[in-house]
This record gives C-alpha cells, sequence and structure tokens, in this order.
C-alpha cells in the first residue's frame, strides 16, 4: 500500500539526508526509546500496586489507566499543554520543549506496560515466592530472581507496543511541542510537513525509514522475548 | 514485603499516575466551563463544531460497524480454518497498530490522489469523506479481531460440532453458539474501535484536507480553534471528546473480558 | 522434640481453622498429619513453617521459640502440593537455589547439588526445564531443593496430591526409604489415611481444628479414641448403634446364644478377601469381610441364612 515511494533513487537518498529530516528523526528514536525504558519501570511498579496492594480507590485507578487509549491524541495534547504549558496553573512549563515530547508521549504510552504485566502478575504462582521465602531469600532477592524473571517476557511485550506507539506518534506532540525544526520536531511532524508543502515524495522516503526502524526495532524485542522464554518449551 | 516498602511504591506509582493522566484531564474540564456553562455551550454549538461533530459521527458510524464484522469473519477465518497468505492477514491485521497514523495518511493519499494506483474513481477520496471514513477503517482494524481470537481459540471447537451433530447449519451454528461465545470479546473490542475511530487524528489529518464545514472532524475542530486562538472553543469541543471518552472507558471497564484484571 | 506446637490458634475472618492445638513431633521421626478436607492440617503445617502467623500459641523448633521469626529464619524445608517449581530455572540452579542465597562457595554448590541429585535419581535431568519433567519428578526435584540447605526439619504439603495413583504409592514407599537414610525430622499432611498409615511412624488425626487422637498407626487402628478416629481410619461397619470393624463380626450356620439372623444379599469376592452384604430379619443392613477360606468353610451365597454376633 505505501509502495508509492517510488520515484528515483537519487530522490530518496536527497530526501533521506536532509539534515532536518535527520534532526526529527534522531530526537524521534531517543525520545521514543527513553520512553520506552521509563514505562518498563514505573508500568510495572503500578501493575504491581495494581495487583499486590490494596488501597481505597483502586478500582476507579485501575479504569483511568485505560484513559490514554480512550482519549483522542489531540485531546490529550491540549490537556497536557493546559497543566504543564505557558497557562500553567502548577507554574511548570515545558512547552515548546524536549520535555514536552516526553511528556506527550509518556502519557499515549502508559497503559502498555500496565496491561501486559498485570495479567502476568495476577496468575504468577505465589508458591514459588513461599518457597523461596522457605530456601532463606529475602523480599527482594525474592523479587529479583523470582519475580522479576517471570515477568520479564511480559514487560518487553508492553515496550514493544509502546515503542511503536511512541515512534509513530502525532496528535499529541503537534501543540505542545511547538514542532520546531532540529529541535522538538519529530519524525511524524516532519513527515507531515512535506506532505503539506506538497512534497510527498519526501514524506514518503522518511516514511520508509520511520518503518524500517519500527520493524527493526520490534523485531529484537521480539527475539529477545522469545530467548527470554525458552525455559516454557515442554520437552 | 515491610510497610515502608509497600508506602513507598504506592506514593510513587500513584504521584506518576496523578501528575501524567488525573491532573492534565481534570484540567480540561475545569478550563472548558471556565468562563461557564454557557460560553462553553455557545463554542461547541457554532456551525462549524456542529458540523465538525456530523462528520465524527458520520466516520465511526460506518467504521465501526464494518470492523465489527469484518473483525469477527477475520477472527474465524484465522482460528479456524486454513488458507494460503493466514500468516499475510495476521500482518496486515496487526499492521495498523505499528504505523504512525500520519503515514497511513500519506499512503491512502498516494494511493488514491493523483497519480496513485487507485485514481480515477468516480467520486472523491481524498480531500473528502470517503477517504476519512477509509482511513479510520484502517487504522480502527485490528481491535476487534484481536479481541476475538483468543476467545475464539479457548473456546475450541466441540461446541460447534456438537451443534452440527444436533442438525444445526452453519448460520445458526453462528448465531446460536459461537456468537454468544464471543459476544463480550465482541463488545470490549467494538468499545475499543469506536474510541479509536473518535479519536482519529494523523491520518484524517492528512487525508482531509482540513477543509472547514466540509472536511473537518471533531479532532481536528480542536486543533483548527487552538491555531485560530480560540482556546475556548478548543476546550470545549475536547471537553466533548472528552466525555466520549470517559463514556467509552466505562464501557471498557465494563465489559472488560473476565480473565483480565480485575 | 524437634517441633512442638503449643496451643496453636488460626482464625480466618470469622473460621477459625486451627484451634488450640498442640503437638509434639520427635526428632528424626516421620510424621503425618492425616484429616480430611478443612481439618486444618494444612493450616498448621504453614503455621509450624511461618508462612502464616498464628493468633494465639508458639511454635518451638529444636527448643527455640519461632512464632516471630519469618519462614527465612526457621530452618525449615518446604515441600508444596503442586511442586512451586522455579519455572524459569533449570533443574539444577532449583536445587541449588538455597546454597546461592547462603553465598557458598561454588565448589562446594555444585558438589551438593550433584549430591543430591543422585540421591533423588534426577542426576542426568540437571539441565531440563521443570516443564519437561513429569510431576513426580518435579516433586522429587522439589524435595532435593528443600534438604541441600540441611534444613532442620522438613515440612511437605499433600506433596503426593497431584500425582495419580500409581507415581503416588511410587513415590511414598520412597520417601519412607529417603526418610530412613537421611533422618531429617520430616512431617507431611495428607488426607489419605492408607498414606498415612504405610510410612509414618506417628500420626496426628486431625478434624474440624482440633487434634482427635495421636499416635502410631496400629494405635489408631485398634484402639480409636472415638468414633470419628474409628471410622476414619479403616474399615467399619455398622452393627446395631456401635461401629464395629466388618471383620470382628462373628458369621455362622448355626445359631449360638445372642447372635441375630441375616440373610446374604450379596457376595463379593475381591481375591483373598471376602465381602459380603448382609440384611438382617429387621431390615437393617450389615456388611462383613472375611477371608476366602472362611467364606469357603461357610458356604455363603446369595439367600444363605447365616447368625451373626460381635467377637
Amino acid at each position: 500500500m505505501w509502495h508509492a515511494a517510488g520515484g528515483g533513487l537519487d530522490d530518496f537518498r536527497e530526501a533521506i539526508t536532509d539534515p532536518q529530516a535527520i534532526a526529527a528523526l534522531k530526537l524521534t528514536l531517543v525520545a521514543s526509546a527513553g520512553v520506552a525504558f521509563i514505562n518498563a519501570v514505573m508500568g510495572t511498579i503500578v501493575a504491581w500496586i495494581l495487583v499486590r496492594d490494596r488501597f481505597p480507590g483502586q478500582s476507579v485507578i485501575n479504569a483511568l489507566v485505560d484513559l490514554p487509549f480512550a482519549l483522542p491524541t489531540i485531546v490529550a495534547g491540549l490537556t497536557l499543554l493546559a497543566l504543564y504549558g505557558p497557562t500553567s496553573r502548577v507554574g511548570v512549563n515545558v512547552a515548546f520543549s524536549r520535555w514536552a515530547v516526553l511528556v506527550s508521549l509518556l502519557f499515549v504510552t502508559l497503559p502498555f506496560v500496565i496491561r501486559t504485566v498485570q495479567p502476568v502478575l495476577l496468575e504468577l504462582d505465589r508458591e514459588m515466592e513461599e518457597a523461596a521465602a522457605s530456601l532463606g531469600a529475602g523480599s527482594f532477592q525474592i523479587f529479583r530472581r523470582i519475580v522479576f524473571p517471570n515477568l520479564l517476557p511480559a514487560i518487553l511485550s508492553g515496550v514493544a507496543l509502546a515503542f511503536a506507539r511512541a515512534i509513530g506518534e502525532f496528535g499529541a506532540l503537534v501543540l505542545i511541542t511547538g514542532n520546531l525544526p532540529f529541535r522538538t520536531e519529530v519524525a511524524s511532524v516532519y513527515i507531515f510537513g512535506r506532505i503539506e508543502s506538497g512534497d510527498p515524495r519526501s514524506a514518503a522516503a522518511v516514511s520508509v525509514v520511520l518503518l524500517v526502524i519500527t520493524f527493526l526495532a520490534l523485531f529484537l524485542i521480539g527475539a529477545l522475548r522469545r530467548r527470554v522464554t525458552r525455559h516454557d518449551a515442554t520437552a | 514485603m515491610t510497610r515502608l516498602r509497600r508506602y513507598l511504591l504506592r506514593v510513587v506509582g500513584l504521584s506518576y499516575l496523578g501528575v501524567l493522566l488525573v491532573a492534565p484531564v481534570g484540567l480540561v474540564f475545569y478550563r472548558a466551563f471556565e468562563n461557564g456553562f454557557g460560553q462553553a455551550w455557545d463554542a461547541v454549538t457554532t456551525p462549524a463544531a456542529k458540523h465538525a461533530l456530523l462528520v465524527t459521527i458520520i466516520i465511526a458510524a460506518i467504521a465501526v460497524p464494518a470492523n465489527t464484522i469484518f473483525g469477527i469473519v477475520c477472527a474465524i477465518a484465522i482460528v479456524r480454518h486454513r488458507f494460503p497468505g493466514k500468516n499475510l492477514v495476521n500482518v496486515i491485521v496487526d499492521l495498523p497498530l505499528a504505523l504512525s497514523p500520519v503515514i497511513v495518511g500519506l499512503a491512502f493519499l498516494l494511493l488514491f490522489g493523483t497519480g496513485g494506483w487507485l485514481d480515477g474513481l468516480p467520486f472523491d477520496v481524498v480531500f473528502a469523506l470517503p477517504g476519512m471514513v477509509l482511513a479510520t477503517m484502517f487504522v480502527s482494524l485490528p481491535f476487534v479481531v484481536r479481541e476475538v481470537v483468543p476467545v475464539l481459540r479457548e473456546i475450541g471447537t466441540e461446541q460447534e460440532q456438537a451443534a452440527a451433530t444436533l442438525g444445526a447449519g452453519g448460520w445458526q451454528t453462528f448465531r446460536r453458539v459461537t456468537f454468544p461465545a464471543i459476544r463480550w470479546a465482541v463488545a470490549y473490542g467494538v468499545v475499543l474501535t469506536t474510541a479509536r475511530a473518535l479519536g482519529e487524528f494523523g491520518a484524517i489529518s492528512v487525508v482531509s484536507g482540513r477543509l472547514i464545514g466540509k472536511t473537518e472532524s471533531l479532532t481536528l475542530h480542536v486543533e483548527e480553534r487552538y491555531q485560530s486562538f480560540d482556546y475556548a472553543g478548543a476546550y470545549a469541543a475536547s471537553v466533548l471528546l472528552a466525555m466520549l471518552a470517559i463514556a467509552t472507558l466505562v464501557a471498557m471497564t465494563v465489559s472488560r473480558p473476565k480473565d483480565e484484571v480485575r | 522434640m524437634a517441633i512442638e506446637a503449643q496451643s496453636v490458634t488460626k482464625r480466618f475472618g470469622d473460621f477459625t481453622a486451627v484451634d488450640g492445638v498442640s503437638i509434639s513431633v520427635p526428632t528424626g521421626s516421620l510424621t503425618a498429619l492425616l484429616g480430611p478436607s478443612g481439618s486444618g492440617k494444612s493450616t498448621l503445617l504453614r503455621v509450624i513453617s511461618g508462612l502464616e502467623q498464628p493468633d494465639l500459641g508458639r511454635v518451638v523448633i529444636e527448643g527455640s521459640d519461632v512464632t516471630g521469626l519469618p519462614p527465612q529464619r526457621r530452618g525449615i524445608g518446604f515441600v508444596f502440593q503442586h511442586y512451586a517449581a522455579f519455572k524459569h530455572m533449570s533443574v539444577h540452579k532449583n536445587v541449588a537455589f538455597g546454597l546461592e542465597i547462603r553465598r557458598r562457595p561454588r565448589s562446594e554448590i555444585e558438589a551438593r547439588v550433584e549430591e543430591l541429585l543422585e540421591l533423588v535419581q534426577l542426576s542426568g535431568l540437571a539441565k531440563r526445564y521443570p516443564a519437561q519433567l513429569s510431576g513426580g519428578q518435579r516433586q522429587r526435584m522439589a524435595l532435593a531443593r528443600a534438604l541441600a540447605v540441611e534444613p532442620t526439619v522438613l515440612l511437605l504439603d499433600e506433596p503426593f496430591g497431584a500425582l495419580d495413583a500409581r507415581v503416588r504409592k511410587e513415590l511414598r514407599a520412597w520417601l519412607r526409604r529417603l526418610h530412613d537414610e537421611v533422618h531429617v525430622t520430616t512431617m507431611f499432611v495428607t488426607h489419605d489415611q492408607e498414606e498415612a498409615m504405610e510410612i509414618a511412624d506417628q500420626i496426628v488425626l486431625m478434624n474440624q481444628g482440633r487434634v482427635e487422637q495421636t499416635g502410631s498407626a496400629r494405635d489408631l487402628y485398634e484402639r480409636p479414641a472415638n468414633k470419628f478416629v474409628m471410622s476414619f481410619i479403616g474399615p467399619v461397619s455398622h452393627f446395631g448403634e456401635e461401629l464395629v470393624r466388618p471383620h470382628d463380626i462373628d458369621v455362622r450356620r448355626e445359631p449360638n446364644g445372642s447372635a441375630e439372623r441375616a440373610t446374604v444379599e450379596r457376595v463379593v469376592h475381591l481375591g483373598f478377601e471376602v465381602r459380603a452384604d448382609l440384611a438382617l430379619d429387621d431390615g437393617r443392613e450389615v456388611w462383613v469381610q472375611m477371608t476366602r477360606d472362611e467364606a469357603a468353610d461357610l458356604d455363603l451365597q446369595q439367600g444363605s441364612k447365616v447368625f451373626i454376633a460381635k467377637q
């Protein structure tokens, strides 16, 4: 479907070596990777407190986690702009900066790791942890050696989803980042700009690069995940 | 786990959620009604806004049922039948989740626009409603399929085989045996599809040409109002979308498959 | 005394699982905690292990009060009904776990793991993962894992409950042999009276949170403390108002003093044993048990008239 990137190899090379494009791609990659990592950590923590802990309002919060799924991205961008932008009541202004990219992406990818980890945490055999305790392991050791290795495949799945989403995100970034070329312009915005300027060829070229990166990353994460779950294969 | 550790985790997790999730959404509501309900209502009932709402609803009304039917058929085909190219179908179904919406929009633009492979259809596709519908259909494609497939796998074919031995034909078996078994998965998938269809921005931004009063959806309307410095209008429209989102959220929580979180 | 529970009470909400129970387990013995579902035996075991905290009472292991200590510090080994195998680790790593936690030198760990795997007859399977083992193999691995840290007491919670009948019988005999070799004070929970009677030195029979009787298998069988014990351990037959062992009923062809008359309704030949269902003249039913030879002597058939009395 997207094979209309046609139009000469030279054009292609020129389009993708445009410094503005490269800057956008770099920003996108770094931000997405960073966000994926933060999600891996914070997502696991949130999943943990939603499954293993008990506090008032827990089920409301649990439902709220899905909000980024349900909310249109442009609205998400607007709300973040309202709270953490120039008219902020909280005195925090990250608009038109790289932090804006980070914050927006974190919002949009919030549910992914949480939702992949929760069911695994629920199903986890508590007796394994009890067995480790009976053998002398302390709380942290139990987490490190028993719980975490069993959560890792789910965390990786969530990270893959979050990364793919972050790399392509558009609506949430368009308002709050100001789309300043070389500073806060992400790849999707750059591509959009090329289309609006009547240059769909370059847009398509950069799109292809973005897609290649995405698939490569997903492939690597998938391979890592398979490697970590080899103990599940029955003889 | 010691009490201190438990509280620490709780504080860290909840403040993360608070900062990122709860606070921003609360503020949109505040901002929209800051100057009173009346002004918010005015902002949302301008002709442009009303038309945008209509466009959004039309798109969703077409995309959601289409994807639901496609999703169920596709899920049944994937789980119960073997056919050449099955892997390809799997990949295509998952594709919208990995693609940036802008790229999706671009693809449609190139495909149906001047010089594209599917140029020359009797009606306008790009810069018009059909293009927006198609793009929305594509991005909201996977949800019903992905929800139904695991459920179909899990219930197995025994019940359907039993129905066959009792004389039920294909459609009867589907209506009386298969569908009731997958109905909650379908419901959840429909909710996710609807949310995506209502909220789509990037793809239709590219495909629509954003002609106010003609090809502007509610989401595009929000952006347009903001760029025109009509913040009240932007927030008001956002609130409308946010309320739709919360309704979706409630529907999601209610229809969520049992074997996921409580 | 290796283990002492002193007036232990454990409640879950309104439900009292263990009610003021006191037991003693001699050092080096193999003790069975026997009882029907809900009798509190698993709960008692878990209280002793530290996986549950009692509401009242104390737990003493080898003379030290361990009531306040977590399971990590009680020097116990615990084996679960569903193995609780670390599914992401190989058999070798599973067994080595306790030793690695205690930071023993690598050479010592290797030697001990090898020794234990040989003891439980899993030597060739060190590199396999639990998912690749059968249920019986997984349980043997769990045992090796628990024994690796040389626990003071070994606790097993329905260790053979998840296995099929044949494997269960094999493993229970194997456990007894293991115990004879290793001599660790062992306590296991079971609902299967045959299992308890076959391998345990001492049986603690529990019902509804309390201990009904403690003693050897023979004690419980021949001198039951009450009706519950009698009907739980060994076969019983209802003769009038009383409970009687079916092979303690005397069956004759001729009347004999206070013997009552009965008609044979059904005779079942179970190899060496013969069971007969009898109906007394007033309609009440009694079943009796005798050897093949005794049945032959009496020429028991359906419809025969006999005279029965308690021995």
